[in-house]
């Protein structure tokens, strides 16, 4: 349990590091990611009789904590009330922006996705 | 016994009150939208919200306050997003046959989301820092609090738009894909993560795991692609 907590705050570790020293626009969680998706990958190669990921503490791990992922917005939430001037300025406007604009983008992204899936992947093989 | 004014000066002097007070809104939260089903209103972030919000406005306590214990809670947000490399690598077969579908709805979506954001603000009167603001408000938070810096837009202003589209498109998505009919898990997974980052993944996983590996992927993705082209999108309408 504790080696998988450990694991994945060195990829944080290694991706925020990374981010900064060579000033990437990546969020360093982000490149994170890819480093434990990358030793995932590698664990694969290098241990042909690995135990399967999901009976591991990181499986655990990893699903504890995007099950509670709702959780991690809450504090950055509350701050919406530090913002409450600039929300009342523009209030209406910024509102209806991001609503509409936010209906538009999940539609327009999954309807291209399907058509594209339809043609190239479509959701069962054969 | 002491005078409760003397335990109110060593809670609001310590950060375990409001870390509890986060975990335990939270809870209760998480109870309500299970018990409505998951409904898209009983929104757990939009509740646990509410309810530290009226506690905060009883007790006169000041955000920054409040930070010093929420900060462990907001903390986890980091470790949470490498964690989304488990999903990814359990449903990568999945995702490596989708990627025509990936790239394609990534760029229509990305492009969507900000072009018609920006648009819709500019046509009912908003105007300068409030519209760089918008701009990439479909992203994860750190990526779009460091585009709106480098544009001249207000980085906590971004937070909170960012913030407010995340519950949004967390609270359409499951009503706006039956609209549109779409059934196929990946793709609306990968709609909630493009326009509504990790509320939206966040959203995304109580649907299901392939729904959360597609999201997690998305959100990465939109990330990367938005931080390049709001730039480009403004120098297009030379603000």
């Amino acid at each position: 349990m504790m080696f998988a907590i450990g694991l994945l705050l060195t990829c944080q570790l290694a991706g925020e590091s990374l981010t900064r020293l060579f000033g990437w626009p990546v969020p360093g969680p982000v490149l994170g990611l890819i480093f434990l998706f990358v030793l995932l990958l590698v664990r694969d190669r290098v241990q042909s009789d690995a135990k399967p990921i999901a009976t591991t503490p990181l499986n655990e791990v990893c699903a504890f904590l995007l099950a509670n992922l709702s959780l991690m917005f809450v504090p950055a939430g509350v701050g919406i009330v530090q913002e409450w001037s600039t929300l009342q300025r523009d209030g209406a406007a910024l509102i209806i922006a991001l609503v509409v604009s936010t209906a538009l983008a999940l539609s327009v992204t999954a309807i291209v996705f399907q058509i594209l899936a339809a043609r190239f992947s479509p959701e069962r093989e054969g | 016994m002491k005078p409760i004014s003397e335990l109110w000066v060593y809670l609001a002097a310590e950060p375990l009150l409001w870390l509890t007070t986060t975990l335990i809104a939270y809870v209760i939260a998480d109870r309500i939208s299970a018990f409505f089903n998951r409904a898209p209103l009983a929104n757990p972030v939009l509740i646990a919200v509410a309810i530290v919000l009226v506690l905060l406005k009883l007790t006169g306590t000041a955000y920054p306050v409040y930070f010093t214990g929420a900060q462990f809670v907001h903390f986890l947000l980091g470790p949470a997003t490498v964690a989304l490399a488990l999903p990814l690598y359990t449903h990568r077969k999945i995702v490596m046959r989708a990627l025509i579908p990936i790239a394609g709805a990534l760029l229509a979506g990305a492009i969507t989301a900000m072009v018609s954001a920006v648009g819709i603000a500019k046509l009912l009167g908003v105007s300068g820092a409030s519209l760089i603001a918008l701009a990439p408000k479909s992203v994860t938070a750190a990526i779009a609090m460091g585009i709106a810096r480098e544009l001249g837009g207000d980085p906590s202003l971004t937070a909170t738009l960012v913030i407010a589209t995340g519950i949004i498109g967390a609270v359409l998505l499951t009503p706006l894909m039956r609209l549109i009919r779409v059934k196929d898990p990946r793709a609306i997974g990968f709609a909630a993560g493009t326009a509504s980052h990790g509320i939206g993944t966040a959203r995304a996983f109580q649907l299901g795991s392939l729904e959360g590996a597609f999201a997690g992927i998305a959100l990465g993705l939109s990330g990367l692609l938005t931080a390049l082209l709001v730039p480009l999108l403004f120098r297009v309408l030379s603000f």
